[in-house]
């Protein structure tokens, strides 16, 4: 399976293209009403775009445009949902509705019962097979969902952040389900969890404000992230500039020393990007001098616990909020409060510089 | 009562002069009904509602309220799911329209009906071609019910279809699902509580109907006059056989409200 898309929805303010390989999983990463959604919705077919056109291997999804007035109901395309909520049909028990999908494709009510029992089996909760769904936990309802979304064999699967609705202590168990599951399974997954995107994609597509902000294969892009959003996905610090004399210039006058990534550094007035991660940053709340440090100053403007370190985030008063994690302990010695002027100091050998 | 109420275990928060105008609301509908069963002659009972008249008017009024309910049904669904799930144009016009008969006085809406289905009506020439003739008979008075009763079921469904969402219809959609398989095995299934307390409901103000009937339809016996008809006359030769076929009425009216209510419960489970 491979898949072309393009479409523009005015309403929405949504322009994307995007494609996919055969059996590739791709992570959609953004902010709310970023558009992840109504690019789900497009694929799907819940939605109508004003112009563009899909593609699923031969089968056009849509051709919409001047002129242009194909579109393919939901029902035809082979591409299925899973939600947030599971939806189980409320009124059919779980073997009946993992039926459901190959009983409307033709099969018979046998063949239908077979294949449901067999995806009951994939997902772990055959002995559930009687049952109705309000009868489950949040948990089993969602496996019970992948089964039945699994077995109309979709060319391809939509997962819109299936976890999120899901207790902390299912989640990761129903994640394994599905790395298991989704080997070969072309599958884009809408999610706000990091781990999602790392252990069920093979690549990431940022989206902000309807656009594609950033894309490419999950560890690179985590690794060297190009937009603010990513980069807090990441846990890093991220000022964008222009590249000159060994370190990235951001429109404000703000420089970041660092060392560059190879491959591919940034050449002199280049778009680069420096990034560090809140680890590598000391506070101090004395003015520093000296090379090869950086050293910003910034005004607290948030301290979080973040398990046993803290996070300070502070504003340097160029645009960026920047993290550092200190122990406890710092924060007290160096009576740390929001409001407060402190210097961030970070090593150049701690911060990646790479082109854009 | 009241603040020291111990049936309730949640504390209702109402002043005492609420329970007293509640109680005269009440009273209200209670008096009138108690009223009836005093002056009801109970040993004559029997006789009186198994008259030739009364059987004819009993049987006609179920038929009918049955035909119309069915009616109701046919053309009521599709135009709740239409009104519930669609978008179009003058869609809040084509609703206001459906549910006008609700506050209609049904003796308009019998002119109404005779103005378009009688000899003389918009379509009178040309069921005159056909042959068909339909005011003043059987066919009439379903017609008659079913314009008075059709707000009722559109109304009640399309509540119903709009909380249930349409979030499963686009699962099932996605999975594989055409329209009408989505209708069949998804929709109808989970509004099966909601249609069927609105077809009771239908029923009731079928069985119900008088202005209407006796205007497009008529008074015939066995033809036409229902119940509620027959009871209308009676009242002036033969009040102690009104009473009684009234509280037939009130009793079928009791049931259904009791079963209306019972689906409505188990819906909501």
């Amino acid at each position: 399976m491979s898949l072309t898309f393009e479409a523009r929805l005015a309403q929405r303010q949504f322009d994307v293209e995007l494609s996919m390989g055969p059996g590739e999983r791709v992570a959609v990463l953004g902010p709310n009403g970023a558009g992840k959604s109504t690019l789900l919705g497009l694929l799907a077919g819940t939605l109508r775009a004003d112009a563009g056109s899909a593609a699923l291997d031969d089968r056009l999804l849509f051709d919409l445009g001047a002129g242009r007035r194909r579109w393919l109901a939901p029902h035809a395309r082979g591409v299925a949902l899973l939600a947030q909520d599971a939806l189980l049909f409320p009124h059919l028990t779980v073997l009946d509705n993992v039926a459901f999908g190959p009983r409307v494709a033709g099969a018979t009510k046998q063949q239908a019962a077979a294949t449901a029992e067999r995806w009951l089996r994939e997902v772990g909760v055959s002995d559930l097979a009687a049952r109705r769904p309000g009868q489950l936990s949040g948990g089993q309802a969602q496996r019970v969902a992948i089964a039945r979304a699994l077995a109309t064999g979709p060319r391809l699967l939509l997962l819109d952040e299936p976890m999120a609705a899901l207790d902390v202590s299912v989640a990761p168990l129903l994640r394994r389900v599905l790395r298991r599951l989704l080997v070969d399974q072309a599958t884009i997954i809408v999610t706000h969890d990091l781990l999602d995107a790392v252990l069920l994609a093979d690549r990431v597509v940022v989206l902000e404000q309807g656009r594609v902000a950033e894309a490419g294969p999950t560890d690179e892009v985590l690794r060297h992230p190009r937009t603010r959003f990513t980069a807090r996905l990441a846990g890093l610090n991220l000022v964008r500039g222009s590249f000159a004399d060994g370190a990235v210039h951001d429109a404000s006058g703000l420089v970041v020393q660092g060392t560059r990534a190879d491959p591919g550094a940034p050449s002199e007035g280049e778009p680069a990007a420096a990034v560090f991660a809140p680890s590598g940053v000391s506070i101090f709340t004395d003015p520093q001098q000296g090379s090869p440090r950086n050293n910003l100053s910034v005004t607290i403007a948030e301290i979080e616990p973040l398990g046993d370190l803290v996070r300070v985030r502070g504003d340097d008063h160029h645009g960026h909020l920047l993290a550092a994690d200190v122990t406890p302990l710092s924060v007290a010695e160096l009576d740390l409060y929001p409001g407060r002027e402190v210097t961030y100091s970070i090593k150049a050998a701690g911060v990646t510089i790479y082109p854009l | 009562m009241g603040r020291g109420s111990v049936m309730g275990r949640t504390y209702a928060g109402l002043p005492r002069w609420l329970y007293v105008s509640a109680a005269f609301g009440a009273l209200l509908v209670i008096l009138p009904l108690f009223a009836l069963t005093l002056r009801l002659d109970w040993s004559r009972f029997f006789e009186l509602i198994t008259s030739e008249s009364s059987v004819a008017a009993l049987q006609l009024s179920l038929q009918t309220s049955v035909a119309s309910t069915v009616v109701c049904v046919l053309l009521g669904v599709p135009l709740a799911m239409v009104l519930a799930r669609d978008r179009f144009a003058g869609q809040a016009l084509l609703r206001s329209v459906v549910l006008l008969p609700l506050v209609l006085p049904p003796v308009v809406g019998g002119i109404a009906l005779l103005y378009t289905f009688g000899r003389r009506g918009l379509l009178g020439p040309a069921m005159d071609v056909l042959g068909v003739q339909i005011a003043f008979s059987t066919i009439a008075v379903v017609l008659a019910q079913t314009f008075v009763a059709l707000p009722f079921l559109v109304v009640s469904l399309e509540g119903t279809l709009r909380t249930v969402g349409h979030r499963y219809e686009l699962v099932a959609a996605t999975l594989g699902a055409r329209p009408g398989t989505v209708v069949w095995r998804v929709t109808l299934p989970l509004v099966m509580p909601g249609l069927a307390s609105a077809a009771v409901l239908s029923f009731a103000r079928a069985l119900g109907e008088f202005g209407a009937t006796i205007t497009f339809a008529g008074s015939l016996q066995g033809v036409t006059r229902t119940l509620p008809l027959e009871i209308y006359l009676q009242r002036v030769t033969d009040p102690d056989a009104a009473i009684a076929l009234s509280l037939v009425l009130v009793v079928v009216a009791v049931v259904v409200t009791v079963v209306t209510a019972r689906i409505a419960e188990r819906g909501a489970r």
